[in-house]
Formats: structure tokens, sequence, C-alpha cells
């Protein structure tokens, strides 16, 4: 409206925007095309593109912002000490908008338009799930952090891995024993009703009834609501332990309501920590959550026992003691999950100098590299711990961490063993054609 | 539990639903009544409110009560006034065509999203209640602030409706809604009772969402529900209704809110929008509609 002067017609106001925007697209698709007109120009100095596939909007953008932090921080690492084959790397970011149909369309703009080496990122399950098939399609090695049995499952394909972080399926059978041996054996579990939630309310089930426990009552909570005080009466009254996993910008009203409605006279709670990632446990009413425990995939407070890496690995993603930003002790990381971006950037280096990557033609014997992996050494570059990976299921394998709530701050009380958290794998990607 | 703590549980979680619905789809309501305009933005101004209330409770630090105080002051006005700057800037320039309108708002939509957005960012805040205290059922425990929310959703009520139906602005407002030709021969300035009819209808919104947010959060993308909602409150209690809206949204509220802890959220939402075909089928203008005058 602004550029429309009274003189103009509507005809020639419409004609110069027309003409403003194809001036717009010329000049994108000029700069689209430069990069595949001249390729040899600056061939073997030309950077490793990463296509990074992260929440910066929608539901998942706490986990997103932080995603792409500790993935800068990684590629800078690796950068500084000479990046992969020689070559640097660069980490090309794409916002999914935490939307499996936006996810699809990213994979496909990494490989047509960005030309991506591999892709690599994203969190949330329906995002992958949304995503993993276009890239099996396209066959671009789409390495996630997603932590959903998906991968593990079989159903995706012979393009996805998932070597950074342990799924939930394992996560959950190797803590069973503990919430059964110490908090209790009659669980109700609180789940969001999408992909990752049947994962918990699936394998806990199992697992719990294989130390002899049961699951009175299974409350699945859409991923849209907001106020869950309406689901809460369906806790069975001889609750033992509450199993809570939320994950959505509402979590923090659903523990304030869970404060609220049992007030002091609560069961003992085990919930997973992704309900309250990017949270700072000190804010107001969340002092209900006061001694009751969490699942951790890394711990967010440095422990006692704080090994060097994780003290070099915080000070590289900018993490204080207290598990948030060294520049805003507002902004919480999440960092039991994150870790994964860390250690995976360093497992693509690794796969790519086995197979002595030089370009997207040597993607299969990347998928090959990736799959002749069986374990990763505790270090510098996998802080979290020593993990098994299991080529046939593209899956890792490493410990887990239970921890309790104690003046505000998170402790750790028991971490399981690797062997805990193993289960016979029920598919073999190795077997599909490249 | 038992079904009587559980029906009263499902029904005070009904009427929290229905008195922010009430304010909201008021504002849809008035703006549709007195305009004729679809504000498809309507959600946004509801949203805009609960960041906006996060905005002044931070920016007011102290005491909650005196950062919520504030934002339930001014929250609504701030909102108001983007909404008659979006009128003048937006609608009069279409001259408030009904195609137009719904295309404009759309846009208007995506503006205030995006934009907030970029401001206020991705993630979901939350405002502290001005008071915090839990009401001791025998059965259960709940929220005394989500039962002020009734009260004070009420008072608003009452306000909007002493303005409209007692006030010299409501009968220019009543005037303009009945027929505008003749209220513009009266001297009506019919551009300016737009323009206000318009702010009003966005702030009311935003009163709503003020008062939801300390339960809730604030989040960039919390506007879709309560514009669905408000249009199926809208459509049911017949456009441009007052009373009808009313009705409505407390029909609305207490099955969305009884049918979701009996059944499944899903449900709840199924029948709504089950009742909305209904009712386009068997009684187009609505419950308590009137046929529009030729």
């Amino acid at each position: 409206m602004s550029n429309r002067t009274n003189k103009d017609s509507p005809d020639t106001g419409r004609r110069k925007t027309l003409r403003t925007l194809g001036a717009a697209a010329g000049a994108g698709v000029a700069a689209s095309l430069s990069p595949t007109l001249f390729p040899r120009a600056h061939a073997q100095s030309a950077p490793i593109r990463i296509g990074a596939q992260f929440h910066r909007t929608g539901i998942g953008a706490s986990y997103g912002r932080w995603y792409e932090r500790t993935a800068q921080a990684a590629a800078k690492l690796i950068n500084d000490e000479g990046g992969i084959n020689g070559r640097p790397v660069e980490l090309v970011v794409e916002d999914d908008g935490t939307d499996p149909k936006r996810g699809a369309e990213v994979v496909e703009k990494f490989a047509a338009q960005h030309n991506v080496d591999v892709a690599y990122g994203t969190l949330f399950s329906h995002v992958v799930n949304g995503s993993a098939p276009r890239a099996g399609e396209l066959k671009l090695p789409y390495i996630v952090v997603s932590e959903g049995y998906h991968v593990a499952s079989g159903k995706l394909n012979r393009y996805v891995f998932q070597p950074g972080i342990t799924d939930v399926r394992s996560q959950v059978i190797s803590m069973a024993p503990w919430v059964a041996s110490n908090l209790g054996r009659k669980v109700t579990m609180i789940f969001p009703d999408y992909a990752f939630g049947h994962d918990h309310r699936d394998y806990f089930s199992q697992a719990i009834a294989a130390q002899g426990g049961e699951v009175l009552e299974l409350i699945a909570i859409p991923p849209t609501e907001t106020s869950f005080t309406r689901h809460l009466p369906r806790i069975a009254r001889d609750t033992e332990v509450l199993y809570h996993v939320m994950v959505g910008p509402g979590v923090l009203t659903f523990v304030k309501e869970l404060g609220q409605h049992f007030g002091s006279q609560r069961p003992e709670i085990f919930g997973f920590i992704d309900s309250l990632e990017a949270v700072d446990l000190k804010t107001p009413q969340l002092e209900f959550l006061e001694g009751t425990y969490f699942w951790e995939g890394y711990p967010r407070y440095a422990q006692p026992d704080q090994t060097e890496h994780d003290r070099f690995y915080r000070a590289a993603v900018s993490v204080d003691d207290n598990g948030a930003s060294i520049s805003d002790p507002k902004d919480v990381s999440t960092y039991a999950h994150m870790f994964g971006c860390w250690e995976t950037l360093f497992i693509i280096k690794q796969a790519m100098e086995a197979s002595d990557y030089g370009g997207p033609a040597d993607r299969a014997r990347f998928v090959e590299a990736m799959e002749a992996m069986e374990s990763f050494e505790e270090g510098r570059n996998h802080p979290q711990g020593r993990k098994v990976f299991d080529a046939r299921i593209h899956q890792c394998f490493g410990h887990q961490s239970i921890s309790k709530v104690e003046d505000g701050r998170l402790n750790v009380v028991h971490r399981t063993s690797i062997e805990d958290g193993r289960y016979e794998a029920e598919a073999d990607y190795t077997t599909m054609p490249l | 539990m038992d079904f009587g703590p559980f029906f009263l549980l499902a029904t005070l979680e009904g009427l929290v639903q229905a008195a922010v619905l009430c304010l909201t789809a008021l504002g849809l309501s008035l703006v549709f009544g007195v305009m004729r305009v679809v504000n498809v933005a309507h959600g946004e101004f509801f949203m805009l409110g609960a960041v906006m209330a996060w905005w002044v409770a931070t920016w007011a630090g102290g005491h909650p009560a005196l950062g919520f105080a504030l934002a339930l002051l001014l929250a609504p006005l701030l909102v108001g006034a983007i909404a008659w700057a979006g009128e003048r800037l937006v609608l009069k320039r279409v001259s408030y065509d009904p195609e137009a309108t719904i295309v404009a708002t759309i846009g208007m939509l995506y503006i205030i999203q995006q934009t907030t957005l970029l401001t206020f960012g991705p993630d979901a805040r939350a405002v502290n209640p001005p008071f915090y205290f839990r009401v001791e059922f025998p059965w259960f425990g709940y929220s005394g602030y989500k039962l002020c929310v009734i009260a004070a959703a009420l008072v608003l009520l009452l306000a909007t409706w002493f303005l409209i139906t007692r006030t010299r602005l409501g009968l220019i407002m009543r005037a303009t809604r009945f027929d505008r030709e003749t209220a513009e021969n009266f001297g009506i300035a019919v551009g300016q009772v737009y323009a206000m009819v318009f702010a009003l209808g966005a702030a009311l919104a935003a009163a709503g969402a003020v008062l939801v947010v300390p339960v809730r959060q604030a989040h960039y993308l919390m506007g879709i529900d309560p514009l669905l909602l408000s249009f199926i409150v809208v459509i049911i209690g017949g456009l441009g209704s007052i009373r009808g809206t009313l009705v409505a949204a407390l029909l609305i509220g207490l099955s969305d809110g009884i049918i979701s802890v009996f059944f499944s959220p899903t449900l709840a939402k199924m029948i709504s929008t089950l009742a909305v075909a209904l009712v386009l089928v068997f009684r187009p203008q609505g419950l308590f509609g009137i046929r529009a005058r030729a």
C-alpha cells in the first residue's frame, strides 16, 4: 500500500510489484544455480556441506535452538582442528518448523538446492518419520538425534542412522528394574499421543511387567493440549509410581497442574526430563517436583564426579554448571539431549574419514563406513560416555542417568549399564540395497 | 475417582474454558455483528494479549500481582490499539468488502504471528499468577486462581453488556449494527464506530488471554484453538447475536470440558464440529440468530 501513490493506477502498482518479484526470483535462481555451474572452481578446499535440520520454530523450538548451538560448537572444534579430510565443515541450517511435512521439504531442499553431502539433525519423532522416507528416496544419508525407536525398529531405511543418542526402548528397559525396586510396581503412565509417546507406552509396559509390576492406567495426551487437569482424575488411586513424559509447549502447565491436583499427597513420581528441558527447575510452583526422579540422557547439573570431558564439552557449548547458558542464566539448555548433536558430528567425521569421502558420489561408501562402526569410547568427542553401535538397526546404546530433584537441582542417583538397555535387534538395514 | 467428584472437576474445567471462551467469542461476534467482517485474525489478538501480558509482567517486575494487574489493564489497551490501526490501515481501505476482509484478516493473522515469532521468539513463556492458593476438595485439589478466572470473566462480561446496552456509545454501536445507512443519515460517524468496535473485539480477546495466561503459557501459536472455538460458538449461537454467543460459549465450553474429562479431548472437538454442521444444516441463522436484513 505504502509505495502506491494516488497517481498510480492499481495496474501500474501491480506491474511494479510483479517486476520487483520477478527480479527477486531471478536473483534467487542465479544464486542457487551458481554453485552447480562452477563446481570445479574450488574443488579441494570446498567445504563439506552438512545439511542441519533443526526445530527453529514450532513446538520444538527450545530444543532446536540448543541443537543448533551444540552443532555449531562441534563444527567449530572440527574446523579448528583441520576439518574433515582436509576440508572445512559447513553447516547449512534449515528450519523444519517441528512439522513433518516441512521436514520432508527441508530434506528435499538439502539435496536439490543446497547440494549437501549428508543431512543431520532433528529431534521430534514425527518430523523424523516424515523426513526419513524422502532421504531414503534421494539416497541422502540422514543422521538423526531423535531418541525415538523409529530408527531401530527397522521401519525407516538404510540411509537413516541414530548413532549419537540411545533410543527410547533401550532407555526405558534399562531403567525399569530400578524403578520397580526403588519406587514401586503399580504404575500409571502419562505420555504424548504420538510415536515418541507410544514407544514409552509399549516398551515401558513390557519392561515393568518383566519386573513383576503392572501398568494400571495409560493416559495419552493429544500433542496440542494446553491444559491437563482434565486428564489427572484418571490416575488410578492405588498408583505407586506416576510415570510422566510430555513434550510440547504446555509442559510447565502440566507440572503445575499436577501439583495442584495432588498437593502433598502424591505417589512417587518418575519423569522424563524431556518435559522440562530448557526449563529452569527453580521456576515458581515447580517445587512440587522436589523429591521426584527424572531420566536424564546426560546430567544437566555438573556432578561431583564430573569428568574432564564433560568440563571440556560444557565450556565448548557455553553452558554453566547448572546447565544454563553462560551468557544468560535464564536460558536453560536441553542438556540431556543435545550432546547427541555433538557426538553425532564427530561420528560423521569419523565415517567420512574412514570412507575417504570426497563428494556426493561417495554416499554409499559413507553409509557402509557408518555400518562398520562398533563402539565409541568415552572421551572429548563422546563426553556422555561409551556407546555400543548395532549396525543392523543403525542405533547406538549408551548409559542412562536417573536423577533426583534436591533443592531445585538434579543429582544423579543411578547410572545404568549399557547391557541393561540392550534388546534383540528386530531388523537388519544392512541387507537392504544401497 | 468416583463419578460425583469426577463430574465436579469436569464442570469446573468446563466453566473456566467457557468463561474465557465467552470473552473471546463475544469479541468475534461483536465485530461480525456490527461490521459484517469475518475476522480470521481474531485468535492472533488473543495470542497478542497473552504475549503482551508476559511483556508487561516481566517489565514491571516486583510482586506477580502488580505485574498481572498492569497486564490486565495495559494488554487489552495495547492490543486494541493495534487492532484499531489494522482497521484504519487495512479494512477501511478495502471498504469492508466481505471477501476482501477475509483475505485481509488472513494476512493480518500471518503478519501478527510472524512478527511475534521474530520478537517474542518461539518459546512458551510462563506468567506467574497474581496469587496462588490451592482449593482443597475432599477428592482433589484445584487451583484457586482458576476459580477467580471465572469470576473475573463474569465481571468483564457484565461491563461489556453495560457498555452495549446502557451507554450512548453502545446505542451508537447498536444503531450502526441495525442499519448502517440510516445511522449514517443520523450523523453517526460509521467509520469511527467500526474502528472502535474492531478494537473492542480485539481487546476482549486479549483480556480473555491475560486471564488465562497464568494457567497456560504464552506461545506464538496459541491463537489457533481460540479462533476455531470462537467460530464454532459464534456460528452455533447465531452470527451477530450477543445472547446467542454467550449461551453457545457456555454450552461449548462446558461440553468440551466434560466430554474431554470423561472421554477424550479429540471426541469433544469432533462433537463441537458436528454441532456446527447440524446447526448450519437445520438452522443456518444459528440458535439465536435473526435472518439477515435484506
